[in-house]
């Protein structure tokens, strides 16, 4: 495939690389994705075992685990949502920096699962806008790492000078409705 | 008597009889070993209560507030009766047999959250279930399903 984000000849250029803002922030954020893992069930263990030596999401630049908000740009979340827990949810996503996406690992955060029930949310898209969905029950570490490098694709896909621009030209109560991931993609 | 471990305190719903409500109570003698059930009725339908036996075992504690929260079984004498799996202000006691097992559309726990979100608690989609298996047969035959598959949320049921 060819490489459209540089257009580099050593030979004419130098030292000197030409290329788009987007290119290089969009290849700065998604070689550096800080995850937030949001462990609600069993979903977290295989979380763990994508995190552990043997599948080693170190591999893919995704290994810095922050169990604090502030320093994570991507919520993982893995398990069943309860709407008691919504609401802590909702409170974490938003204490997240921007830009921040949501990966909804397995059945159960991407719709409610097997839980048709009074006291689970039917997906967690319902009060976060989500990026990537994850399907299994549990899913298997390797779908995690595929959801990952997909998250890494459309991190990559996005017009970053834009979206940022036009954050700042909108209220900021109107970020807070943007559901869905409408304000990820352009 | 020796019945020195509380295993279980839960509670038995009989929907149209009197008394509705029989709160149960599971026993163990870790010395000679032998399981005791107790059932008490309540003779309050509307305001089912119980003694509680927080004093006598301290397990009973979360237990009761289990059996409060789902059942709405009120335990007298209890020191600190609050619902502890769905939210404080939740206006249901969903294990009741007049809930419905999809639940009932109520607002998120959270104003904010709710605002923010437009999201509400809904009633599950039961798409036909529950999902029950006959239990008749090999496993392997006899998977789970809903015991009227001709209709779901999306497909209604058929009219005759």
């Amino acid at each position: 495939m060819q490489n459209t984000n540089v257009a580099y000849d050593s030979k004419v250029e130098g030292e000197i690389i030409v290329t788009q803002a987007d290119a290089v922030i969009n290849w700065i954020r998604k070689h550096s994705v800080w995850p937030m893992p949001m462990g609600l069930a069993c979903c977290a263990i295989e979380l763990m075992a994508a995190g552990a030596s043997r599948f080693d999401i170190s591999r893919f630049g995704m290994e810095v685990m922050r169990f604090s908000p502030r320093q994570a740009d991507c919520m993982i979340v893995s398990g069943t949502v309860t709407y008691k827990m919504a609401e802590v949810i909702r409170r974490i996503y938003e204490q997240m920096a921007e830009p921040k996406w949501v990966v909804a690992m397995g059945a159960c955060a991407s719709t409610g699962g097997m839980y048709r029930s009074y006291a689970t949310l039917q997906g967690v898209d319902r009060i976060i806008p989500v990026d990537v969905y994850v399907s299994g029950c549990p899913p298997r570490p390797e779908a995690l790492l595929d959801a990952m490098i997909k998250l890494q694709d459309k991190i990559g896909r996005e017009r970053s000078v834009k979206n940022l621009t036009a954050r700042n030209a909108k209220p900021a109560k109107a970020e807070n409705l943007a559901l869905a991931g409408a304000g990820k993609e352009s | 008597m020796g019945y020195d471990l509380l295993v279980d305190v839960t509670a038995v719903d009989w929907d149209a009889q009197s008394p509705r409500f029989t709160g149960i109570y599971h026993l163990l003698s870790t010395t000679k070993h032998e399981y005791l059930r107790i059932a008490a009725d309540c003779a309050d339908d509307i305001n089912p209560s119980l003694p509680s036996l927080c004093e006598v075992f301290a397990a009973a504690n979360w237990h009761e507030r289990e059996t409060y929260d789902l059942m709405g079984i009120h335990y007298d004498g209890h020191p600190d009766l609050r619902r502890i799996l769905m939210w404080d202000e939740y206006p249901y006691h969903p294990l009741r047999k007049d809930f419905p097992l999809a639940g009932i559309e109520v607002p998120l726990p959270a104003d904010d959250v709710a605002e923010a979100t437009g999201a509400t608690v809904l009633p599950a989609p039961m798409m036909g279930g529950p999902f029950v298996s006959s239990a008749d047969g090999p496993m392997s035959q006899t998977e789970p399903s809903a015991r009227d598959e001709s209709w779901t949320e999306q497909k209604e049921k058929p009219t005759d």
